[in-house]
């Protein structure tokens, strides 16, 4: 089966945009890729994992963020081409790094992708990442379509070694998670002559820091020559418009889309700009001069409008007076993701010109019709999800011991306990880690009289990527909590990628297995381990655990993914209900399985009165079996 | 509307399904014959229990963007009954066709109590009247008759093809299978594929 790698040149594929960018990579002939996953941006590194072997290249899964950009950074030193990948919380990892890398510069070709998420579909938070280009004197590339995906990437290197510094490349969720055909180019191999060489003294660091922020502005000066001849920047439509849209990355699509909608081709035109920062100035103001109403479509926040604005407001004289319209006017809103319709709208109320996408009596029979249902489908643990079990033994452990208990949480798979298919057991969110550093503030404020049990919980990969350091300061500083370590043996939320809990490299090659349990008794901690789906003795542990006030210890909750043991081995158990049992509503136990334990594989048949298994869902893990006061919920080992 | 460009299909259904997939696999084998297709994709979170819809769109012409706008579906898919009645709200229109596997994916809100999921009726009369043909057909039943209720999402692809309004006949849809699938999962992929085949009429 043909993939990235082996694709043949000249022809049509349909490849996911990030799939495109590692195809982009390959074609610029990089040597090395690293990432820590997060969506939406995972499969750029995945993808050149899965042929690394056929490619001749090196890729890792790096702990976080920030070590690897330093390990691409030094690939770039030694003269190989590297790329790295992250969401916007990861480039936040990375910055400090970053920041002091715009001013020491590069040397072949390293691009950094970071990927957007607006809307938030998929992240605790809604960020753009584009102001950082700014802020680190960086080029920032955009692409707007699924073959600018790939050509842009192999053209990001060619930038980041004419300037000799990194070269940033912005995707968002509907750029890097859709799909389109993209016409296959030549790749290139790798540089394998890789040899560092620091012919000045400093070369290689930021300083003399004046000096080299100098410099690294100058680079950008070079980069705004190069944007205004770049073929990634045009414009369409008519010479003297009406009304000039300009646009970036996404918004591209969906303003030709909202300009056919409304017929506007022959007043509308358009400025699609791939290169956004430093801006191509005298591109732009030659098209800003031909009008007087401007409309900025773009993702996240008003980058690209302020940078227009200031462009203006630099040499009022040479433009003119423009009218500005986009997100501080309040005609494209300043959160949540864009899409033609919002477009559309916005053109058709600054033009004053109509649109009805649906004919008002369909819409009207739809809403009555389709009225009928309107809770939405929460997103929660899969059936047969071991942090399901382990947030019930949560939730009695902290029922039993009485005192107010909570649990701090971060990022994963179990920050979805914040919901109630982990009972409302998480109480923080913010960033990898912060479940554990947090837990050294509570922890520490017993001279306040504060006298809650605190639970930080995390997971295995979380766990590596940043709460080592927080479960180090917590000890130091005697703080009093319980690390509760959600050990699934995969980043499961993200695509199931390895981890230095797997022993198995990016690559699919063996690695040495770091034990999580190991770490903390050699940080001197009282360890115990618990399988979760043993909701007796999980919850015992925990109880104990809580309860051995002082200082910090652990529970490490073990059990494969549910959805990583599916693909290889048949469910443990077949789960079915004996109706005779399951007296439903008249048991006293208020349909705790599909009312509170909220298992999808577990349905509630109201016209029964009984509790059905969904053969179709259930992971058959058994756990509900144990839940069920009345033993009404049967399980029939498997032949394995 | 075999001549419609950009042809817009709507596949909605529930995380697990197996809708990314079939959404791929309907868009490889439309870029090899020489369509552009686009599609885009709800992903991450969703895949666990969220609704999951992918818009695709096909075209002689040109390359469209990932979304399809209010009211310009032309086509909707649904792997679960409930989903294809809740895109018509949002992108349907009176020419819009719909086929649906009939099998619920109860929402949690309907495990806990909190809502009723419609009647079958309720939904099969809403899916009616909200377009120009509908088709309720029971791909999870055929699914699970072949022993994998996953493979309700190849029978879905096969009653797609079966409705006649893809430009490209049901054998290039199989010789994608046979491209992207593995070898010993390909037999019962191509059964489940020609049992959707045969549930639905052409409606072009």
């Amino acid at each position: 089966m043909a993939n990235v790698a082996t694709f043949e040149p000249g022809t049509a594929q349909l490849l996911m945009g990030n799939e495109g960018i590692a195809r982009g990579a390959l074609e610029a002939g990089i040597g090395f890729a690293a990432a820590y996953p997060g969506t939406p941006s995972s499969e750029i590194i995945g993808t050149l994992a899965e042929v690394a072997k056929e490619a001749g290249i090196y890729v890792e899964w790096s702990v976080n963020e920030k070590v690897a950009l330093e390990a691409a950074t030094a690939a770039s030193f030694a003269g190989v081409r590297a790329i790295v990948a992250m969401k916007q919380n990861g480039l936040n990892v990375a910055l400090d790094f970053l920041m002091g890398l715009g001013m020491t510069g590069t040397n072949a070709g390293l691009v950094l992708v970071t990927c957007d998420d607006p809307g938030a579909l998929s992240s605790t938070e809604e960020e753009d990442s584009r102001p950082v280009a700014k802020w680190a004197c960086l080029p920032l590339l955009e692409p707007a379509t699924f073959q600018e995906e790939k050509d842009m990437t192999k053209w990001a290197f060619e930038l980041s070694e004419a300037l000799k510094t990194v070269c940033l490349l912005r995707g968002v969720t509907r750029t890097s998670h859709a799909r389109g055909d993209v016409r296959i180019g030549e790749s290139l191999p790798p540089n394998r002559e890789a040899k560092f060489e620091a012919a000045v003294p400093l070369q290689y660091t930021s300083l003399p820091a004046p000096l080299k922020h100098g410099l690294a502005h100058q680079k950008m000066d070079r980069a705004r020559e190069i944007f205004e001849d770049s073929p990634f920047n045009w414009y369409e439509g008519p010479e003297e418009p009406e009304l000039l849209i300009v646009t970036c990355g996404s918004g591209w699509f969906y303003s030709l889309e909202a300009v056919e909608a409304l017929g506007v081709e022959k007043t509308v035109g358009i400025l699609k700009l791939g290169a956004t920062w430093p801006l191509p100035e005298k591109l732009v103001r030659r098209r800003l001069a031909r009008v007087e109403k401007v409309l900025v479509v773009e993702e996240i926040d008003p980058f690209l409008e302020g940078n227009l604005k200031e462009l203006v407001g630099e040499d009022p004289a040479a433009v003119g007076a423009v009218k500005f319209y986009g997100k501080r006017s309040g005609h494209i809103p300043l959160s949540g993701e864009i899409n033609p319709d919002i477009v559309t709208n916005a053109l058709s109320r600054i033009l004053g010109k109509e649109y009805e996408p649906v004919d008002a009596d369909y819409a009207q029979k739809a809403l009555g019709l389709t009225g009928l249902f309107t809770h939405p489908r929460m997103v929660g643990f899969c059936a047969g999800c071991p942090h399901r079990a382990t947030f019930w033994s949560v939730k009695n452990a902290l029922k039993m011991d009485g005192r107010g208990g909570f649990v701090t949480g971060d990022i994963g798979c179990y920050t979805m306990a914040l919901g109630p298919t982990g009972f409302w057991q998480l109480k923080t969110a913010q960033a990898m880690g912060s479940a554990a550093g947090m837990a050294c503030g509570f922890g520490n404020l017993g001279g306040f009289g504060f006298k809650q049990p605190v639970i930080a919980a995390c997971g295995d990969s979380t766990f590596f990527h940043a709460t080592i350091p927080a479960l180090i300061s917590g000890i130091y500083n005697r703080a009093n909590y319980t690390l509760l370590v959600l050990d699934n043996s995969a980043t499961a939320m993200t695509g199931f990628q390895p981890h230095p809990g797997t022993g198995v490299t990016a690559m699919g090659e063996p690695a040495p297995a770091i034990d999580i349990a190991a770490v903390c008794r050699a940080l001197g901690l009282r360890v115990e381990v618990a399988d979760p789906f043993d909701l007796k003795d999980t919850t015992k542990k925990l109880l104990d655990l809580i309860q051995d006030e002082g200082g910090v210890r652990v529970l490490v909750s073990r059990r494969e993914c549910a959805l990583v043991r599916a693909r290889r081995e048949k469910p443990a158990y077949r789960m079915r209900v004996d109706a005779a049992r399951c007296i439903g509503e008249s048991c006293g136990c208020a349909r705790i399985c599909t009312r509170v334990f909220q298992c999808p594989g577990l349905i509630w048949d109201a016209a029964d009165g009984v509790a059905k298994i969904d053969e179709v869902i259930c992971a058959g893990c058994g756990v509900c079996a144990d839940v069920c006061p009345g033993g009404a919920i049967i399980r029939e080992a498997n032949q394995p | 509307m075999k001549d419609k460009d950009p042809l817009n299909i709507i596949i909605t259904g529930v995380g697990g399904q197996g809708n990314v997939l079939l959404s791929q696999l309907a868009g490889k084998a439309l870029v090899r014959n020489g369509y552009h297709a686009t599609i885009g994709e709800t992903y991450g979170a969703s895949q666990r229990g969220g609704a999951v819809m992918s818009h695709l769109r096909v075209s002689r012409e040109k390359q469209y963007g990932p979304l399809i706008a209010q009211g310009q579906a032309d086509i909707v898919l649904g792997l679960e009954p409930l989903e294809a009645m809740r895109v018509l709200a949002q992108y349907g229109n009176p020419d819009v066709i719909v086929v649906s596997n009939s099998r619920p994916i109860f929402p949690p809100a309907v495990s806990s109590g909190d809502a009723e999921y419609p009647t079958p009726e309720q939904i099969g009369g809403a899916l009616k009247q909200l377009s120009r043909k509908a088709w309720l057909v029971d791909a999870t039943d055929i699914a699970l008759e072949m022993g994998a209720p996953i493979l309700a999402n190849i029978v879905m692809m096969g009653a797609l093809v079966g409705t006649g309004l893809l430009p490209l006949g049901p054998e290039l849809f199989e010789t994608e299978l046979a491209e992207s699938l593995k070898r010993d999962r390909l037999d019962i992929n191509i059964t489940a594929f020609r049992r959707g085949l045969a549930l639905v009429g052409d409606a072009a």
